[in-house]
Formats: C-alpha cells, structure tokens, sequence
C-alpha cells in the first residue's frame, strides 16, 4: 500500500475507542465510497456497529453523503454526534 | 490582534475575545460565554475533557461565520474554543459579535453557538462521580 493509493482514515471520540485507534489507511480502489470503508470497519471492529447510524462523514474536511465516492490520497472521516459548546 | 478563530488547551479570555472587534458602526458587542457546570442530568460533575478534529474546526468556523454574515449581516465574530480538560467554572467557549444594534449582536451569537452544537467538529467528556461518558448532541448525521 503506498500513500498514494491508499485513503486516509480518521475516527474521533466514541468512533475512536470503539476501533481501538484513532487513524488507519485503507487501500484505494476506483469507486470505493465511505459507506463501503465504514462496512469494513465494522466488520472488522464490532464495537463501531452501535455507532453506525449517528456518524456523520466528512472528505478532506468538508461534510458528505455517505455514498460519496472517494479519491486516492483523500482524508476520510467519522464524527460520531458533535458535543462542543 | 486577537485571532477571529482560535482553539487552545489554555484558558480562555473574555476580555481578549472582544477587544478591538467593534467599529465605529457598531452600537453592541455581545460576548458570550459558555462555562463548565458542577451538574449535569443529576450526576455531580468533576472536570470535561475536549477532543476536537482541529484540521476541520477552522473551515467550519468559517461555514458558521458566513452563515452569521448571510443571515444577520454581522461581519465582526470571532470564536475561541477550549480543547482538552476544563474544570468546573471556566469557560469552554467564547463568542463574540459586534453590530450596529443589539438585536443583531444578541442573535449573532446565539445562532453560532447553535451552530457549533450543530456541526462544529468538538466532542466532549464528561468526568463525573462515579464515571465518565462522551457527551453526543444531535443523533442526525450531518451530510452537507
């Protein structure tokens, strides 16, 4: 896997502990969407399972749909319900 | 000059946040201050801890702050955000909006306070007796 080829992958807070690390890379594939690498963490990490449905996605620091389509290189991300304030 | 965005592991700065920000225009500067509390949900509270995505913060501050200019046409705002821990008392956030009337000002900084509970990438931890818990807001996945 080399950078290049591989979508960076960003978990905060409860999406954190549950995977037990707060950053991974996931090889890139042509159409391979963040709904698809969420499936795959779970599957892998049950404990994101309970998580699944409150996680919003963010590419490259803006706000997405879950079916979008990512891109060699991108930072993907899911942010379980924000709390600051 | 004081950063319009800021987030820090230090102590906030009330007096800071607001100084030079209005303009001879401006008739209110309306600061708003949210601060840590002793009680939550009837658990006696100790201390919250502040874990932000800060790469994302600023470009969502930014969303925020057009949204504020869109829609109540104040341009002077600022946000400063605590991360890390903060204890009962002390403030987590700081908002600060300038106006030519008050009106404005106050609504300025209610709807970015909204706003930062809304989509604003900051999750916190609320240590209390007996535990500890990440606090959520809205379950509504964010998509936009």
């Amino acid at each position: 896997m080399t950078g290049s080829a591989a979508v960076t992958v960003l978990l905060f807070a409860a999406a954190r502990e549950a995977a037990g690390r707060g950053r991974l890379e996931v090889p890139h594939r042509e159409g391979l969407t963040a709904a698809e690498v969420w499936k795959t963490l779970e599957s892998e990490r049950p404990a994101l399972a309970p998580l699944a449905g409150s996680v919003s996605v963010a590419v490259n620091h803006r706000f997405v749909p879950r079916d979008t389509v990512l891109a060699a290189g991108d930072e993907l991300a899911f942010l379980p319900p924000v709390s600051g304030g | 000059m004081t950063e319009r965005f800021r987030i820090t592991s230090d102590p906030l700065d009330e007096q800071a946040v607001a100084e030079g920000l209005s303009t001879s225009e401006d008739g209110a500067v309306v600061v708003f201050s949210g601060i840590v509390r002793a009680r939550n949900k009837g658990r006696k509270v100790l201390h919250l801890e502040y874990e932000a995505y800060e790469a994302m913060v600023y470009p969502v501050f930014e969303r925020v702050a057009e949204g504020v200019s869109r829609r109540f046409g104040v341009e002077r705002l600022r946000i400063h955000h605590r991360i890390g821990r903060v204890d009962i008392g002390e403030s987590s956030v700081l908002v600060a909006a300038a106006s030519p009337h008050r009106g404005t000002a106050f609504e300025a900084a209610r709807h970015t306070m909204n706003e930062i509970k809304r989509i604003v990438p900051i999750w916190k931890r609320e240590f209390f007796e007996g535990g500890d818990v990440w606090v959520e807001g809205p379950k509504e996945p964010v998509t936009e």
